[in-house]
């Protein structure tokens, strides 16, 4: 759950509702359910520029001199380089620099990673490993060395000619064969790694029905369609200019400036757009720094775009998770008993995938155990990927209550039904808006869903086994500190400014509605500016929080700009607004009106023409993360699909697709149904095709490239309807929750409950691949 | 294994590319991809590099109204040719063509790096003139990969086009 | 990519005078290229480092045209979508056009020559890592796969008795195994000139020397390939199988001709991809159609295990085995229409 509420809550868990006592009651905000902008389908800001080919991704920007790097990356998982011979590759013309472990400059290593203290505004680093400092190896795949070359065939050629020389050690790489190393993470993103209620163990042998399986699921790859990229140059010895593709601007420049020893005021990050992240853009990885060393040491602005493979070696993914969900159940269907247990991995910086958490919100239990365990591994540090944790959490879960249902002989919506809490089943307080049933009944109705299945298997059309499947879909919301500046210029213009980034999700649009309906002005007196380090510092816009977060600050700023309108209006002698105080006032019509007497006010242009004044300027912040402890708060929603799975030779085939969703208040259901569509599709390569296929002998990723690692295509989508509630949260920023990432949340089970339905399989381990179904 | 002594890169020779109905002379090595050629050396980066190796489909530009992976050929094999990027499908200037027009209209994108290659490709298919059905379209069209998964809505798009002009 | 000097003939005899001497560690050192699709793709991973190439564009082999026998003539420069699409392949050759059209993508085949699709290297993982011990890339360096990431690996006529020298790779290539179950016949030209290569014996099996993927020799050049006039355009099919609907290399595929009289068959040809280092048949398997009636499925069956016989897995694989038994017992269903 919300990260930063287990900060302030982390190790006083029991104080939570001492604390939640003291807080003062949250106010709803005055937009929940305006309309003007709000709630309408408004093409994407960006969409001409993107369609045209004029959007600039951060390869992209042609500087003076410029010169391109290339990595060499380590054949083992673990060991020393003793041999590096780049003789050949230096002394081609135009080769301007080799750098090794043996010339690399120091480089101090991050002090933290991101994964595990994700409030650290310094921690912007995907691991805290030393950039090739020495010859050790840790992963394979690891840079080993860094080729700056006049042309990128030259750097790729050069590279190529490089010869490395290894000792080789034992390295840990299977989760399966390490697990005798598990241990319990200090924390699950802040969160107890353990939480227990009552006797579990106890209350499921004596459960009359039960489930108890082991899931898997595989390390997955984000794979964006745009590869990392970094242009690094130095103006001057003490500054340091860096376009990078990434989500986190200040994280990015955080990290540089200790990497570097410089302040981070004598860095610059820029990204104007990004190709998609998925969570593989949230953190720095360690190519960035080595692009900043290779400027350095060449005096050349530097290109360091990864090659595809390039970024499968240097980035990391999902963990492959291996969980225990098991159910105990009372005939009537009630819950006696739900364990959610399991292991993933960890490296030296312990990010346990958080996959326990949905366990906690979904269903009511008497008796819950939950808990996490890491396995250390020699492999590239994991990451976020997609709704991390709740991903494969859910798939484990889901398909358990998938199961059990069928033990049960049981609706499974029925089943689900019968086991919705009242209040959060962990944290015991309440939901501050749930409307997960009104989505299993908007979906019953949209997908035609039956609460009597034939029985597993025997549904065909010709040759094809026809079965649906369902599954429930969440996520938290995180309450993220996202700080903007807004401006009220004398021309009418409203610019809200911040350094957060666009990563495709559709949120400049979102904002530039919301600047519109908030200051009362219309769409194209809107302004939305964001991706450079010099506007306010921002939190990644990972979590799916950044709609709300920035919401919230822009709701501030406009206070305060609403204060100080009414401030000058004062000072305005023949202002109407004389003496009104901001309660009685609202911003609309591009000017502050009196509540009481519509016709009455003043528009931002006359008051800062009488005034004198070029513009008005005010800080927004976003609310304090304080509502999470008082309030569950979390996306709601349900998956329905159809399969049809050949009688012979097992291809499963998805028929249609329908979800339904409560995601609080939609700002713009156009960019939110892609929104949705796309992470559905992201558990369509999940459920069916995605999978890193690892060497169990030398630890290398063996599918690096998208030809191998498969995500689907056009032919792999079937038709797919998606609804919202669009019921506003009364605690949240337009009543907004989010919709990121709860797409693929859930929609593997689905699929593979609705393949259990059509064929009597059930594959507990993903992906779905024939030879699983033969 | 590596002969033993490198060989050194040619040095690169004046060539001529027809890029969007303009003559570009570049300065190129037999071994710049196309790709390359127009990202790196004719500065029009529309034309994206999403794998480099045929697997995406980021990087489709029409050779003579065809569609193909310019990173899966050599700028040198196209002298002659009339390469059409993403930059060059309308002749007026900033005026979209109804593709372009289409994806916007449809929300048939998110992050957009996979666009410009979705665009050409799907002008391409509509020249090939095989596609008739939606499934035609998903079929034709699963060489442009696109990771933020916009295909319901790249589909919605090319189709309407496709009866616009049909 | 490693450099190279690039000359573009206009005509067969100079491309083919044009080969210089393989360096003594490459192999391969002059590579003619065509489409480019699949020796660019090598090139990138340092694993083809030809030191010059000889484009083959110019050449005046993209033609479709009829043979006097009643055949068709495939030049080899001709796309793979141009051929699929050539309405008397669609006509004659229906087999062929399906296959080359479940094969890559659309952009890859307008690309790709049918002379090129014939050399395409495989898939294996391991091969394609220069990092990687691969016979096949460096003969003599040992097999990655065997004990590796298999899964995309074959199961049929592999060589494993001598790490030295095993290779359990596949080809990779659709129009190979249409273009097996028709029997085309490639036409060669080379620095001893003209010769014909029946496609069966085009490709070959790893043996104890798995660089080689054909019987090609340095130098030659394939010119065209000619199609028998026996398409079997009533009865045919290619069915491939796949990680997803499209645009992957096939887990394995199966192509189907069949020439029937009055309900009995005549002539069958069943040939398997992503099983074995060439396009897979077996005369004993197809002969037990020969002389039946359409409507026994019972055969097919029998048929299956008859051409999967001595198949091996090496684990990531091993579902293959069962998978090309059911793969060729749904494409028959489906020529014989029992079920579709
Ligand atoms: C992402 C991807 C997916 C693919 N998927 C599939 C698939 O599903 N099914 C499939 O079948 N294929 C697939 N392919 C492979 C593709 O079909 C081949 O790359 C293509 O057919 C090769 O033809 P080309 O003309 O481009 O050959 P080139 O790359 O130009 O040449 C390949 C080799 O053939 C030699 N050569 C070419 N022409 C001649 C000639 N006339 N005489 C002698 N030697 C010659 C060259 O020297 C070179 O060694 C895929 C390729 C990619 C990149
Ligand atoms: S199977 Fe063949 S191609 Fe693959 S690694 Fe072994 S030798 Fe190389
Ligand atoms: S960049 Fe050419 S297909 Fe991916
Ligand atoms: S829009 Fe992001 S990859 Fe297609």
């Amino acid at each position: 759950m919300a990260k930063l509420k287990n900060i302030i809550a982390k190790g006083m868990v029991s104080a939570t509702a001492v604390v939640a006592k003291v807080l003062p009651a949250p106010e709803e905000d005055p937009l929940l359910n305006a309309g003007q902008y709000i709630g309408k389908p408004y093409p994407r800001i960006d969409g001409r520029l993107k369609v045209m080919g004029k959007a600039v991704y951060s390869a992209e920007h042609a500087l003076e001199g410029i010169v391109y790097a290339t990595l060499v990356h380590s054949s083992i998982a673990k060991g020393k380089i003793t041999l590096i011979n780049c003789e050949k590759a230096e002394k081609l013309p135009g080769v301007l620099k080799v750098i090794t472990y043996q010339n690399v400059p120091p480089l101090k290593a991050p002090s933290n990673a991101f994964v595990v203290s994700m409030t650290d505004p310094l921690a912007g680093s995907s691991t805290t490993l030393p950039i090739m400092q020495s010859n050790e190896i840790t992963w394979n795949g690891q840079a080993v060395a860094v080729v700056v070359a006049e042309t990128p065939e030259l750097a790729n050629y050069a590279a190529s000619l490089i010869e490395v020389a290894y000792e080789t050690k034992p390295a840990a790489l299977l989760l399966k064969a390490e697990k005798s190393h598990a241990f319990t993470p200090d924390h699950v993103v802040s969160q107890p790694a353990e939480v227990k209620t009552g006797d579990a163990e106890a209350a499921l042998s004596a459960a009359p029905i039960q489930v108890d399986e082991i899931y898997e699921t595989p390390i997955e790859n984000h794979n964006a369609m745009e590869p990392h990229a970094t242009i690094a140059y130095w103006p001057n010895e003490s500054q340091l200019t860096v376009y990078d593709s990434t989500q986190y601007a200040v994280g990015v420049q955080e990290t540089l400036a200790e990497i570097f020893n410089l302040k981070p005021k004598q860095i610059r990050v820029l990204t104007d757009f990004v190709g998609g992240s998925f969570g593989s853009k949230v953190t720095m990885w360690q190519h960035v720094p080595l692009a900043a060393v290779a400027a350095k040491l060449t005096g050349r602005p530097v290109k360091l775009a990864l090659s595809r493979e390039g970024v499968n070696r240097m980035v990391g993914g999902r963990t492959m998770t291996e969980q225990r969900v098991a159910l105990g159940v009372a005939t009537d269907g009630k819950l006696t008993a739900l364990i959610h247990t399991g292991y993933t991995m960890c490296t030296q910086d312990t990010y346990a995938e958080q996959f326990s958490l949905v366990a906690r919100h979904m269903y009511a239990s008497p008796n819950l155990h939950i808990a996490q365990k890491v396995v250390p591994l020699d492999r590239i540090q994991n990451t976020f990927m997609r709704a991390p944790g709740e991903t494969p959490g859910m798939f484990a879960l889901e398909s358990a209550i998938d199961e059990l249902a069928h033990k049960l002989k049981m609706d499974p919506i029925e089943l689900r039904l019968r086991n919705e809490p009242d209040e959060d089943p962990v944290e015991k307080m309440p939901f501050s808006s749930r409307f997960l049933k009104e989505t299993y009944t908007l979906g019953i109705d949209k997908f035609g869903w039956k609460a009597q299945q034939a029985p597993p298997g025997s549904v065909r059309e010709g040759d094809w086994l026809i079965g649906s499947g369902m599954a429930t879909s969440y996520y938290p919301v995180q309450q993220l500190p996202m700080p903007v500046k807004a401006r009220i210029t004398a021309d009418g213009m409203v610019t809200v400014r911040t350094s957060s980034v666009e990563i495709g999700v559709g949120l400049a649009t979102v904002q530039t509605q919301h600047i519109a309906e908030r200051f009362g002005v219309h769409y194209e007196q809107a302004r939305f500016d964001q991706g450079d380090t010099d506007l306010p510092s921002a939190r990644t816009a990972g979590g799916s929080a950044a709609t709300a977060a920035i919401g919230g600050a822009i709701r501030n700023a406009a206070d305060k700009l609403t204060k100080e309108l009414l401030l000058l209006a004062g000072r305005i002698k023949t202002s109407p607004l004389q003496g009104a105080n901001p309660a009685e006032v609202v911003m609309r019509d591009s000017g502050l009106f009196l509540k009481a007497q519509p016709d009455v006010g003043q528009t931002y242009r006359e008051i800062l023409k009488a005034s004198d004044k070029l513009f008005i300027e005010a800080d927004g912040e976003s609310p304090a993360p304080t509502l999470a402890m008082k309030f569950s708060m979390a996306s709601y929603g349900t998956h329905f699909c159809e399969v049809g799975v050949h009688m012979h030779t097992r291809q499963v085939k998805i028929r249609r697709f329908v979800s339904t969703y409560d995601c609080g208040r939609i700002i713009n259901p156009k960019t939110a149904r892609s929104q949705i569509i796309g992470g559905i599709i992201m558990g369509i390569g999940m459920a069916l095709m995605e999978e890193s296929n690892v060497d169990e002998h030398t630890g290398r990723l063996m599918n690096p490239t998208l030809g191998e690692y498969h995500v689907p295509v056009h032919a792999d989508i079937p038709p797919i309807e998606v609804y919202f509630l669009d019921q506003p949260d009364p605690l949240m920023p337009m009543g907004v929750k989010p919709v990121g990432e709860i797409g693929i949340v859930g929609a593997a089970a689905a699929i593979a409950n609705a393949v259990f339905q059509a064929t009597g399989t059930r594959v507990r381990n993903l992906p779905i691949t024939v030879d699983k179904l033969l | 294994m590596i002969s033993n002594m490198p060989l050194t890169p040619l040095p690169p020779s004046s060539i001529t590319l027809t890029i969007n109905g303009k003559a570009h002379t570049l300065d190129l090595a037999p071994w710049t991809t196309l790709l390359d050629a127009l990202r790196e050396y004719a500065h029009l980066t529309g034309t994206k590099k999403g794998c480099d190796h045929g697997q995406c489909g980021a990087c489709t530009a029409l050779i003579d109204g065809k569609r193909i992976n310019t990173c899966l050929t050599l700028a040198i094999m196209h002298e002659g040719h009339q390469i059409t990027t993403i930059e060059g499908l309308e002749d007026e200037p900033d005026k979209l063509h109804p593709m372009q027009q289409a994806f916007i209209d449809h929300d048939a994108f998110q992050c957009g790096y996979c666009t410009p290659g979705q665009i050409c490709s799907a002008i391409g298919m509509l020249n090939e003139g095989h596609a008739k059905t939606e499934a035609d379209i998903r079929e034709l069209m699963s060489g442009n990969i696109c990771r933020c998964g916009a295909y319901p809505h790249i589909v919605d798009a090319i189709h309407d086009v496709m009866h616009q002009t049909h | 990519m490693h450099p190279f000097t690039y000359i573009c003939p206009s005509d067969v005899a100079t491309a083919v005078g044009s080969f210089t001497e393989d360096l003594a560690d490459q192999p391969l050192s002059t590579q003619f290229i065509a489409g480019g699709t699949n020796l660019l793709d090598l090139m990138k991973q340092n694993v083809a480092r030809p030191t010059k190439l000889v484009d083959i564009n110019r050449l005046p082999l993209a033609s479709i045209t009829e043979l006097p026998n009643g055949g068709l003539r495939l030049g080899a420069l001709v796309t793979n979508a141009d051929t699929a699409y050539h309405p008397l392949i669609q006509e004659r050759y229906p087999l062929l056009s399906q296959t080359i059209l479940a094969g890559a993508s659309a952009q890859l085949r307008n690309m790709a020559t049918n002379g090129g699709n014939l050399f395409q290297r495989t898939r294996c993982y391991y091969f394609y890592d220069t990092s990687a011990a691969c016979n096949k890339r460096e003969p003599g360096s040992g097999c990655g796969a065997i004990k590796g990431y298999n899964r995309v690996c074959g199961i049929l006529g592999t060589i494993d008795h001598d790490p030295k020298t095993t290779c359990i790779a596949t080809n990779p290539s659709d129009m190979s195994v249409a273009l097996a179950a028709l029997e085309a016949v490639v036409c060669v030209t080379g620095p001893q000139g003209e010769r014909t290569i029946p496609i069966a014996d085009f490709h070959r099996l790893p043996g104890d020397s798995p660089q080689y993927d054909n019987t090609l020799q340095a130098g030659e050049l394939v010119t065209a390939i000619d199609l028998p006039p026996q398409g079997f355009a009533n009865h045919y099919t290619y069915l491939k199988l796949r990680d997803r609907t499209s645009y992957a290399f096939a887990l394995v595929s199966v192509a189907v001709g069949v020439m029937m009289d009055n309900n009995q068959i005549q002539e069958v040809r069943i040939a398997l991809g992503g099983v074995a280092h060439k396009p897979w048949r077996k005369r004993e398997a197809e002969a037990l159609l020969i002389g039946q009636s359409a409507d026994q499925p019972t055969i097919y069956q029998s048929v299956a295990e008859a051409l999967l016989e001595g198949a091996k897995g090496y684990g990531y694989n091993t579902f293959k085995i069962e998978l090309a038994k059911r793969a060729v017992v749904r494409a028959l269903g489906i020529v014989f229409q029992q079920n579709q």
